[in-house]
């Protein structure tokens, strides 16, 4: 601690470069946060996909539909413990599709609530879903978002399913659910499959796809393929996956956001390692002559090294810190896309990922410079000044 | 051989035996000590003098432990620097040797009472007790009321007595000093050898003057002359 005073002092001696050469790494280091934010809110439904879950959906593609007759034969297959169908609604309020938020009925509100744990719903408000038809669930953000209340009458508009005689879909909220974990999404906007089934104009008894709970997870793969091979040959083929991967393969629609992001983030940490590094070994070129001095008085090779590598971490420390500082405010404020992106928070694990970033860098970024003062022979360095 | 004694009566504070020093430069040697002799006493004031290139600062540089011999030993108050490890030498450095320079060589990013407290740094003292410290050595050589200025606003001479509260600041065995008066003006340079001079008659402290100025070794207690490698009580002509 004693030497902080002069490895600060130091840092100080040219304050416009110290300053840019902080602003970089604190730039870089919010580009961080922000980036694993968005990384995060892409990749979430994959995280919280549960191990006991299957999805179903049609062979073909996502969007072609399957039969809501099958929830009966699946239930009925071996190792399936429930089975729950939605369709993509696709609801559109006040006539602006700008305004997103997944819609989509449900086949059973118990079951539903069974194999989705993470959704919390107070029993008054399960009770009143149960007997109300029009009843909907809407996850807080949503709610939050439109000033919605439990009692609220939301009118919606479907491209996809239109109801009958071109009536607007109407749909009284019952409950306001939460997450269990800030990955939980709580943005949906949950209906009774009968109302919906009765009222559209067209589709009657077709739904979008499966969520089957197995009673093993380590034989999902074996449930899996049962479920297919059920439906093989008729025509409504099925793939039945793990809930985790069907979530994969959604985001990968996109592209690899994991590569994708990866590959900005070493960019930009080569960059600024070659910016500080830079720094540093100016920094140290400059003052040979008084790294001679500080060795004559005594200062071993090592405690030069030590003071060199101070210096280049204190400048990341104080840029990183405050990047990552401000890119977890950013976050917090909520998503400003959260149509878009719902999830989005700054996950602890990557903030301490970061800060390990920041001393990695600061290090790598002074270890050549400290190996050089390191090295540095007095006569010479003092010679400089002659 | 070269041979010079110390008159102290005090014993040898440094004893050099044998000393030599080359260097190489591309495939030439070059010698610039040859089997030099040379014995300084406590509490004595010695100059060292000679033309520019004689080996004067190389010479002081080897006392100090900043450079290594060629061959010989070096002694210093019954330690044989020559043997030390790179460490070991440099922890030796911080307990005994004091240097001061033709250009001051303070850090222009710290205040007169940090420069003098950084030898402070490497031993145990708590802050207050460095504090102390520091404070006695401004006021030695008379620079109290100017602890906190930077040295940009030193004058020459006032550069060079944080320089001397720097060295003297942790009691050492000895006081290397490179050409000290050689950049400052008649009149400042004066006031610099007094004060060496009165750390030297008053308290003791042995000192090593490297210098080319008659003027200034004139005030030292002994003068040896330095020349093509060699030392002698002789100026050469």
């Amino acid at each position: 601690m004693k030497f902080l005073h002069l490895v600060f002092s130091n840092l100080m001696r040219k304050k416009l470069r110290t300053s840019l050469t902080v602003l970089s790494i604190f730039i870089a280091f919010m580009l961080y946060g922000i980036l694993c934010t968005i990384k995060e809110s892409f990749t979430a439904g994959i995280d919280v996909a549960g191990a006991d879950r299957l999805v179903v959906r049609n062979k073909i593609t996502l969007i072609q539909p399957l039969p809501d007759s099958y929830l009966q034969k699946i239930v009925a297959l071996s190792g399936v413990d429930s089975a729950v169908h939605f369709t993509w609604f696709g609801g559109i309020y006040r006539d602006d599709a700008a305004l997103f938020f997944p819609s989509m009925p449900v086949s059973d509100i118990d079951t539903f609530l069974d194999i989705y744990p993470e959704y919390k719903l107070s029993d008054e408000a399960k009770e009143k879903w149960h007997s109300t038809r029009t009843g909907v669930i809407v996850g807080k953000q949503t709610a939050e978002r439109f000033e919605w209340k439990v009692g609220d009458r939301i009118p919606l508009h479907s491209p996809i399913w239109p109801r009958k005689e071109d009536q607007v879909w109407e749909f009284d909220i019952v409950g306001i659910y939460e997450g269990a974990s800030a990955k939980t999404d709580i943005t949906g906007f949950y209906f009774r499959y009968d109302y919906f089934n009765e009222g559209r104009e067209r589709g009657e008894g077709l739904a979008g796809w499966y969520t089957v709970r197995v009673k093993d997870p380590d034989k999902a793969p074996e449930v899996a393929s049962a479920i297919d091979s059920e439906f093989q040959n008729s025509p409504y083929e099925t793939k039945a996956e793990p809930e985790g991967a069907f979530a994969q393969a959604f985001v990968q629609q996109m592209g690899d956001i994991g590569a994708i992001l990866m590959s900005i983030l070493s960019v930009v940490f080569f960059t600024i390692l070659l910016v500080t590094g830079n720094t540093m070994a100016q920094s140290v070129r400059e003052r040979t002559q008084e790294l001679g001095v500080l060795k004559s008085m005594g200062f071993s090779d090592g405690l030069v090294l030590r003071l060199v590598l101070a210096e280049s971490c204190l400048i990341v420390v104080v840029g990183g810190f405050i990047g990552i500082g401000l890119a977890w405010l950013m976050a917090a404020g909520g998503s400003p896309v959260p149509d878009m992106l719902p999830i989005f928070y700054f996950p602890t694990e990557y903030v301490i990922i970061g800060i390990g970033l920041v001393i990695a860098l600061g290090l790598a970024a002074g270890i050549i410079p400290a190996i050089e003062a390191r090295r540095l022979r007095i006569a010479v360095a003092l010679r400089r000044n002659a | 051989m070269s041979t010079e004694n110390g008159s102290s009566g005090n014993g040898a504070l440094v004893r050099l035996s044998k000393i030599s020093k080359n260097f190489r430069r591309g495939s030439e040697d070059i010698h610039v000590l040859s089997d030099l002799n040379l014995e300084v006493g406590k509490g004595e004031f010695l100059a060292l003098m000679g033309p520019s290139g004689s080996g004067k600062s190389t010479l002081l540089n080897l006392i100090g432990g900043l450079d290594r011999t060629t061959v010989g030993t070096i002694e210093v108050g019954g330690e044989h620097i020559e043997k030390m490890s790179d460490r070991a030498l440099a922890a030796w450095r911080a307990r005994h040797i004091g240097f001061v320079f033709q250009f001051y060589n303070l850090l222009p990013v710290l205040s007169a009472e940090k420069n003098v407290e950084l030898p402070l740094l490497l031993t145990n003292l708590s802050s207050l007790e460095r504090k102390k410290h520091v404070a006695a050595a401004l006021d030695i050589v008379g620079l109290s009321h100017r602890a906190n200025h930077s040295p940009r606003t030193l004058s020459g001479g006032e550069q060079q007595r944080v320089g001397i509260a720097r060295a003297i600041v942790t009691d050492p065995t000895l006081l290397l000093c490179d050409e000290p008066t050689g950049d400052l003006d008649r009149a400042s340079g004066d006031e610099i050898l007094s004060l060496m001079q009165a750390l030297n008659k008053d308290q003791g402290k042995t000192f090593i003057m490297v210098t080319h100025d008659p003027h200034a070794s004139a005030r030292a207690g002994r003068t040896v002359h330095l020349d093509k490698g060699q030392l002698s009580t002789e100026a050469p002509e």
